[in-house]
């Protein structure tokens, strides 16, 4: 989804897009010429003093005060006019960035989990982090530079041209080579810098693991490798270091060296016209320092330009995923469904994720009212991805999911997401305390409701053996508490959304068998008088469903009661005798 | 005073590049001062004369033209001699804080790993390392911004006392605004910094429960949520930019009215004949090129403090003191005997035992399963076992070599075969086997490049069965004669564990494993059960004999009973 839209297509849609830069943006353009005429102060000043008769010594004390006042004036007045002008640019700037942010932000949770699948998280984030983070960087220097240099490039050359045009055409020309040895050379510093970075992040991932796997490396003695490991990627990082620090060294003098050529070649040229061209020793003189002030933005610019470069593709990048299309449309106007246990219907459902092989192939269901469903099958067999497609998560490449009689894509999305509500395995948490955790199910829950809740799965009795009750933190995904408490919040918080449909992905690691009963216990009172749709990995909730599903390489195989299947000898059997060695010797 | 300690040591690491940059800012410093004066008496000796008296000997242009060349030229030199030298010396000094750190921490105890968390551990061989190094680089240039200073304010006071006053006062003027600018943005960035750290967190942590929150259509209550963060973060943003934007202007501004006052000022002593035209072109011209780089020297007084407290973190590390190695020997156990504890006691710090004199004997080629609570000590004794963990006393005997696999394994960004073998010299051959017995074969079979593929953080990606399967794989191909699996299957089915442990019976029938189990399945592939419980082993025996004769046995493994069952 990537565009490959050029520099100015991007700035172009970037100022469609964020109406905050378009906001006085004339005066603020008009406020920084102002600003950069500061600039221009002391070489006009040096002009008229020695213009004047101090080239031969004299300054009639009248004139000089007149001079002064001016020449204050004008500093403080421009120096107002320069603070004004970088406030307004940051001002507008952070404003359309931060609705930028939260442009995209809304965006990505409104996409499918088809498209923000998990390996596509990280970079989703980078987008409302990072890259609107770089921009904002590049505003308050890049962005500040763009405008106030321009300016006083702009006031120099109409300062140089109205002192002398000839030689404001030789300043030009000795400068414009420069920019084009500077861009020559940028280029190749840039991939110099590249190859600094990656050798940077060969060295944290060395680093990291020596630090994450810190274990396996003492139980096998592996210290010897992880050590050259180690020294090779520092040593191959200095190397890149000072490669890169060698190629900038020759570089950086450039404006040095342009500037003297300039200064001589002005100097050269303005001797050898001399007074009888019309040109004065002030104007000479004063063309020195305007030489100056004129080579400075100019370096800076082929700097800003490659800075320029990697902030529009920041911002291309953000713009691209408030273009990617919503895959999960709204219906305009939605049904809403009847409150009461649902029928799902499955009707020849295929999908895939992106152009990938079929995931789901021509599924066909019928889920009953109110009844347990368990959906079992191998990893990759697409039980987790048809739970996926019941809640609407993502929509079928092929077929339609009905819930009642209304399909999903036709229903109000508040209206579906209060009816089916998936538990998904890990029972993420959310960096809070286990109340707020809760209450995201039901926002504005009372802490009575959710003890209530806890009490009704008979969880009351886990919950107070919590140091802190409700308020306990959950920590950072949840990671405070043992796999299967964060399952058991989980439930507490699909007990508290009370769907008619419910749709349980079970846990496949172990936890510790105090935890698992009060699992199978919650689980228990959670689906009572729902829809129950359960990924299952436990033999005993395929044994207690109403029906059993079991998929195999995308398609439904199998369908029935345990028994019956068991008795049919098909694939659920052979799954079944597998899982029975496993736990039978313990029955 | 301690930045100045810290300095000294780090510029003995890197002695010669440091040299190079400081001969090359002090050269930059005298050149500077010297294109000044060229460019004074070329506007006394060739501008004046051509401009009043109309003519100019040619010999003199050319003489004023080439000085102003050669000088330009003579500073570039400096230029590109401090900037190599400047970034050498910091690339090195950067190269040996960091060879050093990730020496130390592979030779510090595994207790210094688990006691940190791994984002400070990065930190201290990443971002403090860089900070420690920040001001190297621009010290030699801010010593010859002192000689630059100390030179000017010379000339201007030995040529003039009343310009010598405007510039004495300018120039330190101008360095405490640098320097005062530093301090003063550094609260509203440290806030824009802060902020921004709490609007990522809400963004990945968001983004990273996507599912939980379109499950429960909590995306508009997330995007406020969002919202509300950036919104403050912009509030930062702005009063810093807005400080930025006052104190930018402000050391513009500053030396250019000092400039103008210098000039009015000398205009004035032009006029009274004390200085030349040429000498006040010369004094505005210096005074142009030493304010700018004076943001230099508040910049590196600005960063000393983060420069100490940097390398405060990395000596912090470097200052660690590495035990004697493991106190457990293991001693080499009769024939027949597969791993003999006896009397183990371990704690974690001052706290309460954790083992408590566990003492068990399995048979040489036996399969044991150790089945505790949660939290019974069942992974430190598993720990001590692989030689992790030092027990307070006690003996283990086993026959080595002993391999340990963990519940949560740990994958390498590197080839499936260097992560089985860990630099050790195996053939594919060995490792292909091993990854057979693990069932791991089935999926690095049908990686692209087979063992030779990439896999971890840069590579493909492992589902939590298939790490699994390879850390076996890691831990057999040592072909060991004790064979620890912590928790190590609990990600794989079943089924395949059923396998892996029927494929290790029969192709390692001489090696004694023992299992920490905590699913029924794999208790029932044991053929002796040991029952960790107190901090002893409480009852040992098959599954079927411990059942009977311990009741806290069975109250524990009741619960997956009663799973099947209802």
């Amino acid at each position: 989804m990537g565009s490959d839209d050029g520099t100015w297509r991007v700035l172009k849609r970037g100022w469609e897009t964020s109406p905050a830069i378009r906001q006085g943006a004339v005066l603020t353009a008009l406020l920084a010429l102002v600003g950069a005429a500061g600039q221009a102060a002391i070489p006009v000043l040096i002009q008229q003093m020695l213009d004047r008769g101090l080239v031969d010594g004299r300054m009639q004390g009248g004139m000089l005060a007149v001079l002064a006042v001016i020449g204050f004036g004008v500093v403080v007045t421009t120096a107002v006019a320069g603070v004004m002008t970088r406030r307004r640019l940051i001002r507008r700037g952070e404003e359309a960035l931060a609705a930028l942010r939260v442009d995209a932000f809304r965006h990505i949770h409104r996409l499918s989990i088809a498209t923000q699948s998990e390996d596509r998280r990280g970079a989703l984030v980078a987008r409302v982090t990072t890259d609107v983070e770089q921009l904002s960087q590049f505003l308050s220097w890049g962005g500040v530079a763009w405008l106030v240099n321009t300016s006083i490039i702009i006031i120099v050359v109409i300062v140089m041209v109205v002192y002398d045009a000839r030689l404001a055409f030789v300043a030009i020309a000795v400068v414009l080579p420069m920019v084009a040895v500077l861009k020559a050379v940028q280029h190749r510093i840039a991939a110099r810098y590249d190859a600094v970075r990656s050798r940077l992040a060969d060295l944290l991932t060395a680093v990291s693991e020596t630090v994450m796997g810190a274990s396996v490396i003492r139980a096998y003695g592996a210290q010897p490798v992880m050590r050259r490991r180690a020294q090779s990627t520092t040593e191959a990082l200095r190397v890149s270091q000072v490669r890169a620090a060698q190629m900038s060294a020759f570089l950086f003098p450039t404006g040095e060296l342009f500037s003297v050529l300039t200064v001589a070649a002005v100097l050269g040229v303005g001797l050898f016209l001399g007074p009888a061209s019309g040109l004065s020793a002030g104007e000479l003189v004063a063309f020195v320092f305007l030489v100056n002030l004129f080579l400075q933005p100019v370096a800076e610019f082929t700097d800003i330009i490659d800075q320029t470069q990697l902030a529009v593709a920041g911002w291309r990048r953000v713009l691209d995923v408030l273009a990617t299309p919503i895959d999960l449309v709204e219906p305009e106007p939605g049904v809403l469904l009847p409150h009461e246990p649902p029928q799902v219907t499955v009707d020849h459902v295929s999908f895939r994720y992106g152009s990938g092989p079929m995931v789901l192939d021509d599924v066909t269901a019928v889920l009953p009212a109110g009844a347990r469903i368990a959906l079992v099958g191998a990893t990759g067999s697409g039980k987790t991805t048809l739970a996926k497609l019941l809640a609407r998560l993502a929509d079928p490449t092929d077929g339609r999911v009905l819930v009642g009689d209304h399909d999903v894509r036709d229903v109000a999305s508040p209206s579906l997401r209060s009816t089916v509500v998936m538990v998904p395995q890990e029972g993420f948490l959310f960096d809070a305390t286990i109340g707020a955790n809760v209450r995201f199910g039901k926002p504005g829950a009372s802490d009575a409701e959710i003890h209530a809740a806890f009490a009704d799965l008979g969880l009351d009795d886990w919950l107070a053996g919590l140091a802190h009750g409700l308020d306990t933190p959950a920590g950072e995904r949840g990671d405070s508490l043992s796999v299967g408490e964060r399952q058991l919040v989980s439930l507490a918080r699909a007990y508290l959304a009370d769907p008619y449909c419910l749709i349980l992905d079970e846990a496949t690691s172990a936890v510790d068998p105090a935890t698992e009963v009060r699992l199978a216990e919650a689980v228990e009172s959670l689906s009572r008088g729902r829809t129950t749709i359960a990924i299952a990995h436990r033999l005993s909730t395929a044994e207690r469903a109403d029906l059993v599903l079991v998929m195999e390489h995308g398609r439904l195989v199998e369908q029935g009661r345990h028994a019956d299947l068991v008795e049919a000898g098909g694939p659920y059997a052979k799954l079944h005798e597998r899982w029975v060695s496993g736990t039978a010797s313990l029955a | 005073m301690r930045g100045l300690l810290v300095l000294r040591d780090q510029v003995r690491l890197a002695p010669k590049p440091f040299g190079l940059a400081v001969g090359g800012s002090v050269l930059y410093a005298i050149t500077t001062v010297a294109s000044s004066a060229v460019l004074g008496w070329v506007v006394d000796n060739v501008v004046a004369p051509r401009f009043t008296e109309g003519r100019v000997a040619s010999g003199t242009v050319i003489a004023g033209i080439l000085a102003i060349l050669a000088v330009g030229v003579c500073k570039s030199v400096g230029i590109v001699m401090r900037r190599l030298g400047a970034m050498t010396a910091q690339a090195q000094v950067q190269a040996v804080l960091r060879g050093r750190v990730i020496d130390k921490y592979l030779d510090l105890p595994l207790s210094f790993h688990r006691a940190r968390p791994t984002g400070e551990l990065l930190a201290h061989a990443d971002g403090d390392a860089e900070a420690a190094t920040g001001v190297l680089a621009p010290l030699p240039w801010a010593t010859g911004i002192l000689v630059l200073l100390v030179v000017t304010g010379g000339w201007l006071v030995a040529t003039d006392p009343f310009l010598g006053v405007i510039g004495l006062v300018l120039l330190p003027s101008v360095l405490l605004v640098n320097v005062a600018f530093e301090r003063r943005l550094e609260v509203p960035a440290n806030q824009a910094q802060e902020r921004y750290g709490d609007l990522s967190a809400v963004a990945y942590e968001s983004i990273d429960g996507a599912l939980v929150v379109k499950t429960l259509g909590a995306e508009g209550r997330e995007s406020d949520r969002f919202a509300a963060k950036a919104e403050s973060l912009r509030e930062a943003k702005v009063e810093l930019g807005s400080q930025q934007a006052l104190l930018f202007q402000l050391l513009d501004a500053l030396p250019t009215a000092g400039i103008l006052l210098l000039l009015v000022v000398g205009a004035w002593r032009v006029d009274r004949g004390i200085i030349t035209p040429g000498t006040l072109i010369a004094f505005v011209n210096l005074l142009r090129l030493v304010t700018w780089p004076l943001h230099m020297v508040g910049w590196v007084l600005g960063s000393l403090p983060r420069t100490v407290a940097g390398n405060d973190r990395v000596q912090g590390v470097l200052r660690q003191p590495v035990p004697p190695a493991s106190e457990l020997r293991l001693v080499a156990p009769p024939s027949g005997v597969g791993l003999d504890v006896r009397d183990l006691h371990f704690s974690y710090g001052a706290g309460a035992a954790v083992l408590d004199g566990v003492s068990f004997c399995i048979p040489q080629g036996c399969t044991a399963a150790l089945v505790g609570a949660t939290g019974a000590g069942k992974s430190t004794l598993m720990q001590i076992l692989g030689g992790l963990l030092d027990p307070a006393s006690g003996t283990v005997s086993a026959p080595t070599p002993v391999a340990l696999a963990f519940q949560e394994p740990f994958v390498f960004a590197d080839s499936a075969f260097t992560n089985i073998s860990l630099g050790t010299d195996l053939t594919e051959a060995d490792v292909a086997r091993a990854a057979r017995i693990a069932q791991a074969d089935e999926f690095l079979d049908r990686l692209p490049r087979r063992y030779d593929s990439v896999i971890g953080e840069r590579g493909a990606t492992l589902s939590g069965g298939q790490r699994q399967r390879l850390a076996l794989a890691r831990a057999l191909v040592r072909r060991p004669q004790l064979l620890l699996l912590d928790d190590a299957t609990s990600s794989v089915d079943p089924s395949t564990e059923a396998d892996i442990l029927r494929g290790l019976s029969s192709e390692l029938a001489a090696t004694t494993t023992l299992i920490v189990a905590s699913r029924p399945s794999t208790i029932a592939l044991a053929e002796l059960v040991l029952f960790l419980d107190g901090g002893r082993i409480a009852a040992s025996g098959t599954h079927a004999e411990l059942l009977v004769t311990s009741p806290g046995y069975a109250r524990l493994v009741q619960a997956y009973e009663q799973d099947r069952v209802a």
